[in-house]
């Protein structure tokens, strides 16, 4: 019986360490961004709030222009979002719904290149956009993932759970197939349609190798470029550097808990139920 | 009643045409551009110098053993970790469940820049991390200036971004298993432990594969972490494929030899998720 107690006060203790680690690098990020850079290094820690947090922005905001990486990630990633999921929502319909030649190749094909380093496409990409001239524009971060074969994979398998009787009793009453699909097929698809946009969304706002590669002038940055450039400095000023880490991470974890188990479901790719 | 048949290309022609452009394209242009050297400011065939250049050289090399040594050390721990986390949430005499499991999962919300240039902060020498080691009179340890614990510290940002994600698949995969399997092998009388390892284990296998795929391949492209937390120092003890592909290709604009470094990370790819399948004996 004591043995027992032991047992799930130890489980308890190391559930508790566990949780610590994986919750105090946030709390130490939030506080050291009101604190000064000095702050961060001292012996014993500091671990309390400070009042520095206004110069930190201040500062940063004169180093990247903090204000305009936040609209240029919002932009970038709510744009994206929104053609992504029509483009691949339209095509996963396609392929669970309809009977045509190729089908079977097409869906394959898709399945495979998601195995495809992403990498083994990075220099003709940007080859292509230079060629196009469009390096260094909202365009180039956009475009090139617009058709995410994983996003179609998991609307497909919400599709295949939709009765086909619904849809060609429509079409004996003489809808259309645009109507069919806008007002008979996606009203039902409203949970998956949310957990894809939420994965297809942090994926283009943690994207960074490519906007690396693409953009050239700093009123371009995203926050992942934006935040990797300011540890290229000389000298490092970290109270700005957590300011900027912070402002890209809160409003990601404020949505997390707000929207818990449709991120969840989104974050790892699994729209069914 | 039927469609037309057109329809369904209908449909399916934007996805197409992007995927034809930007993904089908440059998987075969990279695949040309490694047989190519760029002279007098354009592109000549070199056959497969580009790859004989590879086999000697030394920074490839150690990129290639940096993410293997990485990838076989990290991979199996953050999933073991995972696993037994997964395990702990999974009973539904635990208090406080949810709070565990939100707080294990917060990590995943970060961004791959975000945290890895957090940790390079805390792991410096006078950093957050050694002053806690220091209450328990171990170091200071050079985190980021060793080969050794350079890699180290990669693992260890690299676990805790992770291990919270795995847990959650697994957990979830875990609701899935017929709860008579744990009450007959209770009634057997069957401890804990070997109910975990004869009976959570086994029905967990498929999913076990899969994040251990899906782990190995983006190990494979690693970069977002080698480029901020440690620029692939000291003296590339933490180079890796995907670093040194960018390097190649965006610092010596070297884009024929970086494309054949890709083109090895797409075979090591293929070989690797085809004998992980085939050691499953599933699929």
């Amino acid at each position: 019986m004591i043995q027992k107690q032991i047992k799930k006060i130890v489980q308890y203790v190391l559930l508790i360490i566990f949780f610590i680690i994986s919750v105090f690098p946030f709390y130490w990020m939030f506080v050291g961004s009101t604190n000064h850079t000095s702050k961060m290094f001292t012996n014993p820690p500091t671990l309390t709030v400070g009042s520095q947090l206004m110069e930190n922005l201040t500062n940063l905001n004169n180093s990247v222009g903090i204000w305009r990486v936040l609209f240029n990630s919002l932009f970038v990633s709510l744009t994206y979002v929104v053609l992504a999921l029509a483009v691949c929502t339209l095509a996963a319909y396609a392929l669970s719904k309809f009977e045509f030649k190729g089908r079977n190749a097409i869906f394959i094909t898709f399945l495979l290149s998601m195995m495809i380093p992403y990498q083994a496409t990075l220099i003709p990409l940007f080859q292509l956009f230079s060629e196009l001239g469009l390096l260094n524009t909202y365009f180039a971060l956009i475009a090139p993932q617009l058709c995410y074969p994983f996003a179609i994979f998991l609307m497909r398998q919400n599709f295949l759970a939709f009765p086909t009787a619904l849809i060609e009793a429509a079409r004996i009453d003489g809808a259309g197939e645009l109507k069919i699909f806008f007002s008979i097929v996606l009203p039902s698809m409203k949970p998956a349609l949310a957990a894809t946009a939420i994965f297809l969304f942090m994926m283009q706002w943690n994207n960074f190798m490519w906007p690396l590669v693409v953009l050239s002038s700093q009123d371009m940055y995203t926050f992942p470029v934006a935040l990797s450039s300011l540890i290229g400095f000389s000298i490092i000023d970290y109270g700005q550097v957590m300011v900027g880490i912070s402002i890209a991470t809160v409003p990601i974890i404020i949505f997390f808990l707000v929207l818990q188990k449709h991120f969840i479901a989104g974050m790892l790719g699994s729209a069914v139920k | 009643m039927s469609y037309s048949k057109w329809t369904p290309y209908l449909f399916l022609a934007p996805a197409l045409i992007l995927f034809l452009a930007f993904t089908i394209y440059p998987i075969f242009a990279s695949f040309v551009l490694s047989f190519q050297t760029l002279d007098a400011g354009s592109y000549i065939f070199v056959g497969l110098d580009n790859y004989i250049r590879l086999l000697n050289d030394t920074v490839f090399g150690k990129a290639i053993l940096n993410t293997i040594i990485i990838l076989v050390v990290q991979v199996p721990i953050m999933l073991f970790l995972a696993l037994v986390l997964a395990n702990a949430l999974n009973n539904q005499l635990l208090k406080l469940r949810g709070f565990f499991r939100v707080g294990f999962f917060l990590p995943a919300v970060t961004s791959l820049v975000a945290y890895s240039i957090l940790f390079s902060i805390m792991l410096q020498d006078a950093g957050i991390i050694n002053q806690f080691l220091g209450f328990f009179g171990i170091g200071p340890i050079s985190w980021l200036s060793s080969s050794f614990w350079a890699k180290a510290s990669i693992i260890l940002a690299m676990t805790w971004r992770w291990t919270g994600y795995n847990m959650v698949i697994y957990l979830a995969a875990m609701q899935n298993i017929p709860n008579e399997l744990y009450e007959a092998a209770s009634l057997d009388g069957a401890g804990k432990l070997k109910q975990f390892l004869h009976i959570t284990i086994p029905n967990l296998k498929p999913v076990i594969l899969f994040t251990a795929i899906i782990s190995t391949i983006s190990t494979l492209q690693l970069f977002d972490e080698p480029y901020n937390l440690t620029n692939g120092g000291p003296a590339d003890a933490t180079m890796t494929l995907g670093l040194y592909i960018y390097n190649n290709g965006f610092r010596y604009f070297d884009f024929g030899y970086a494309s054949a470094v890709a083109y090895v990370v797409v075979i090591m790819v293929a070989i690797l998720s085809y004998f992980q399948l085939k050691v499953s004996g599933d699929q």
